[in-house]
């Protein structure tokens, strides 16, 4: 296990041996920062050589992950700088958008009861990982700023 | 030339020493800009399918190509595009390391003397030291920025781990990351460290008694193979038939079954009865063993692959 320090904060942890292609762990990692606010808006990630060293993958590996997080509208390219942290911004239409929501959690609930969970522990769950996520304060506001 | 070529071309290769029958038709490519493992266990012909591939040796039939010319008609200019580590690392032993620097930049055109010093530093190799008392660690590193700092378009690396502790191995990994970085190039390199090439390849394959067994992008593999215990429940001894089984291991109470998840049939696998473990994902050893233990099944996971080799 490798991990990448940046101002303190471990952004992102791969296991080369899981079923999850590395591309698709570094994605999620930094999607999973920026919602922690770990990575901020305007913040700037390492190069793909950078990570590539830190994380002892296949340059070729980053750059994939980073193309998805800018299709994603997770990072801007900048020419020459970088890819950096974008505005969050919503480019789906809200039915779409609760769409996605309700079946990510219909997968989360079905695993839950096959854990042999009960809705109650489902619950606090939900309540523990919204507590480590921090979201806009004005919904309004963060839609303006598409 | 076109850039549509792959960087590497094995067409049905045969070649043999005496009676012992080494490459018996190995086909495959490595894409451009990619990076590609060869694996295979010791002596099944990985050294020799490189020395065909670099024009050191002659196939028997079949030919391989290296970005588009035939290894028979290698002119030196097509070799200056082409890089090469072995396991010897080909270094004067006498030389100093800044000796061994400046030495290929004066002579090869392309070398760029700043990317290598600049390596060499990184990896802090003592540039007054001359060669033979490098370690072997060192030595690798030395040789692996030698050739990539001359700007090869392909690399070839005949095990450049070999022999090279755990610590020595990560620092190799850091240089041949630090180029590639540096510059998009292809790749060829066996190895037997699979830890190292889980990282690092975006596809491998694995050579076995002369043929390939195995060809496939490392994230497919990941995708597709799982792992099963099965214990059968009339206390069966028969190692199930099945769609998609690569090996059943016979363990104490059943079998340890590797399957190919796309292949798989799920009817199948519910008639089997007994008691099916959950689907675990196999780590790229657990794969290499049960592919090359086992070569009656072999073949399975290239399948898709073999247009594209053609192609």
């Amino acid at each position: 296990m490798h991990t990448v320090e940046v101002v303190d904060a471990v952004l992102v942890r791969i296991d080369p041996q899981s079923a999850e292609p590395i591309a698709a762990q570094i994605c999620f990692a930094v999607k999973e920062a920026v919602a922690r606010a770990k990575l901020r808006p305007g913040e700037r990630l390492p190069s793909v050589r950078e990570l590539a060293r830190e994380l002892a993958v296949n340059p070729n590996t980053v750059v994939r992950a980073y193309d998805r997080l800018t299709q994603d509208g997770v990072l801007v390219r900048r020419q020459g700088a970088g890819c950096f942290v974008s505005e969050r911004k919503a480019t789906l239409k809200d039915r779409e958008r609760r769409r996605q929501l309700d079946a990510a959690l219909q997968r989360v609930v079905t695993d839950a009861f096959h854990l042999g969970l009960q809705a109650e522990d489902v619950r606090r769950a939900v309540e523990r990982a919204l507590a480590d996520v921090q979201f806009p304060t004005d919904e309004k506001k963060a839609r303006r700023s598409i | 030339m076109t850039t549509g070529e792959p960087a590497v071309a094995f067409r049905d290769v045969y070649r043999h020493f005496g009676e012992h029958e080494v490459l018996r038709g190995l086909s495959f490519a490595v894409r451009r800009g990619e990076i590609h493992a060869l694996l295979g266990r010791n002596g099944c012909g990985k050294t020799t399918a490189l020395r065909v591939l670099l024009g050191f040796l002659s196939p028997h039939r079949g030919r391989s190509e290296i970005l588009g010319v035939g290894s028979d008609a290698l002119t030196p200019a097509d070799r200056g595009r082409v890089g090469y580590v072995t396991e010897g690392h080909q270094l004067y032993p006498g030389m100093r390391v800044r000796e061994v620097l400046s030495f290929e930049a004066a002579t090869r055109p392309r070398f760029r003397l700043d990317l290598a010093e600049r390596a060499v530093q990184r990896c802090a190799l003592p540039r007054q030291t001359p060669v033979i008392k490098l370690s072997r660690g060192q030595r690798a590193q030395l040789s692996l920025i030698v050739a990539v700092a001359a700007q090869p378009e392909v690399l070839v690396c005949d095990d450049p781990a070999m022999g090279l502790d755990v610590v020595m191995r990560r620092e190799l990994l850091d240089v041949m990351i630090e180029l590639l970085s540096e510059r998009g190039i292809s790749v060829l390199f066996s190895s037997h460290i699979l830890t190292d090439v889980e990282r690092i390849a975006d596809r491998v394959s694995i050579l076995h008694e002369g043929r390939l067994i195995v060809d496939a992008a490392v994230d497919d593999l990941k995708q597709r193979v799982r792992k099963r215990s099965w214990r059968p429940s009339n206390g069966a001894t028969a190692p199930p038939s099945l769609p998609g089984l690569l090996r059943a291991r016979r363990t104490g109470e059943g079998y340890d079954l590797t399957l190919v998840s796309d292949e798989l049939d799920d009817g199948a696998l519910r008639q089997l009865g007994g008691v099916l473990g959950e689907p675990v994902v196999p780590t790229l050893e657990d794969l290499f063993l049960d592919v090359t233990t086992n070569p009656a099944d072999g073949g399975i996971l290239s399948r898709a692959t073999d247009a594209e080799v053609s192609a």
